[in-house]
């Protein structure tokens, strides 16, 4: 599904590895490593020269815009244009998402941005994430600010996501929770990636 | 209308005048403010400075030459291209940083040039530098104030708001959507003070072009006209200036795969 050759990211040796559907990757590393450039230039958000493929189409083949449509980054601290959550989604009918599912309501996407908590933020912008369905979902630690029961419903979200047939790579701080969403493991260690298994 | 002929001043007129910095000088030393020394340099230069450019434009008017006055008009449009770069806290690096201004006022400068007196008002021949010289001048002065400040806003904003561009990016945003809400800030921004002051001209302040052409003997009447032009030739200079330079550094601040690229910016010395 998602075959990175000789990717160049910033502090890091090349990496190469490949994400099939329905699987999801965890990064691993100690802070400063270099999980969150590698998620970056994955969705083409910062410069990397070496090549990436989506199902057989190499990423210089089609434009920015169209690859972070199907290779979707979702930051550890989410951004926001608008006044309230609504007006960051695209169509203005209900969500196919259940926000109940994750804890939330609807009147939250109505409320003021600065008024929610950090974690209902978060989840807000999983949701944003995944509500168009892209092909590969980079995750930098998604959970961060959730508590015991938030995490569980946004693992739900992201188990969800794998079941109809995307891959996520998912950078977490949790060994627990790589246990309990990822296939196999890419550690980061001293400028170096190697996967194995969880 | 009587037209009143024109008083010649002398340079005894003009020490009298100076006469009154020294009570700024002694505001300073009396409240111990210290400024005393740079007031006294601050009006030397004023006064050097004018009265060089004074000699500088007497030559250039007598020769009448499309090389003088387009030679002199270049410089102009350099040194106000530096002064919009010199106001900013992020450059970007590169030659760009001083390409952008310079393109954008020259561009800017060339159509007011070639509009305003080449097509309205029309002196024969049409670079007669009496005519060209001082409305390039308050043409640039205005658009490089507009320019500076757009651009100010532009870069500040673009690493104030860098979350929010990027998430709009992440989600598959152009460039252009991406940087809409900063692109617009700066375009209003940049395109304020002009607006403002248009508003403001007759009734708070009477401008200084106008009332030049009225100390020298024109009808007010013929001197507001005059004024209403330049006002045009200003307010669209401005604009298309701060717009070009907006979408100019907007496009910069970005890469062709549409990408936030800050790292084009750089912290000016200061």
């Amino acid at each position: 599904m998602l075959r990175i050759d000789a990717l160049e990211v910033f502090g890091l040796e090349p990496v190469s590895f490949e994400v099939s559907r329905g699987e999801c990757i965890a990064v691993q590393g100690p802070s400063g490593s270099g999980k969150t450039v590698l998620l970056r230039a994955l969705a083409d958000l910062d410069p990397a020269k070496g090549q990436i493929f989506l199902n057989g189409t190499d990423r210089n083949s089609i434009s920015g815009p169209d690859w972070r449509k199907q290779v979707r980054y979702a930051a550890a601290e989410p951004g926001w244009w608008g006044e309230t959550p609504r007006e960051h989604f695209a169509a203005d009918g209900e969500l196919d998402i259940p926000l109940e599912s994750l804890g939330l309501n609807t009147e939250q996407l109505d409320q003021s941005i600065s008024r929610l908590s950090t974690g209902e933020r978060q989840r807000i912008a999983l949701v944003r994430a995944v509500i168009d369905e892209p092909e590969i979902l980079l995750l930098d630690e998604p959970t961060g600010a959730l508590d015991a029961k938030a995490t569980a419903q946004a693992e739900r979200l992201i188990k969800r996501h794998l079941k109809t047939g995307h891959a996520v790579i998912l950078v977490s701080h949790d060994p627990e929770q790589v246990k309990r969403l990822a296939d196999r493991k890419l550690a980061i260690r001293s400028g170096r990636a190697r996967m194995g298994r969880v | 209308m009587t037209q009143t002929s024109y008083i010649a001043l002398t340079y005894w007129d003009l020490a009298m005048a100076a006469s009154l910095i020294l009570i700024n000088g002694g505001l300073s030393i009396a409240f111990r403010l210290g400024i005393e020394r740079t007031l006294f340099i601050a009006a030397v230069r004023m006064a050097v400075q004018l009265m060089a450019v004074g000699f500088v434009l007497k030559f250039i008017f007598t020769q009448t030459s499309a090389l003088w006055t387009l030679g002199l008009g270049l410089c102009m449009v350099l040194f106000a291209a530096r002064e919009a770069m010199a106001r900013q806290t992020r450059r970007y690096k590169g030659w760009w940083a001083y390409g952008l201004g310079t393109g954008t006022l020259l561009f800017v400068g060339l159509l007011a040039i070639l509009f305003g007196v080449g097509v309205i008002i029309g002196p024969s021949p049409w670079y007669t530098p009496r005519f060209v010289l001082p409305i390039l001048g308050m043409v640039l002065g205005n658009t490089l104030n507009g320019i500076s400040l757009g651009l100010e806003t532009l870069t500040t904003s673009a690493l104030r708001e860098r979350a929010a561009i990027e998430a709009r990016i992440a989600l598959g945003a152009t460039r252009f959507v991406a940087m809409s809400t900063t692109t617009r800030q700066a375009l209003k921004t940049g395109m304020m003070p002009i607006v403002n002051s248009m508003a403001a001209t007759g009734i708070v302040a009477l401008p200084g072009m106008m009332t030049g052409q009225i100390l020298a003997g024109i009808d007010p009447v013929e001197a507001t006209k005059y004024q209403v032009l330049i006002t045009f030739l200003i307010a669209g200079g401005t604009a298309l200036g701060v717009f070009l330079a907006v979408i100019g550094g907007a496009r910069l601040l970005t890469d062709e795969r549409h990408r936030l690229r800050l790292d084009r910016l750089e912290k000016a010395d200061q």
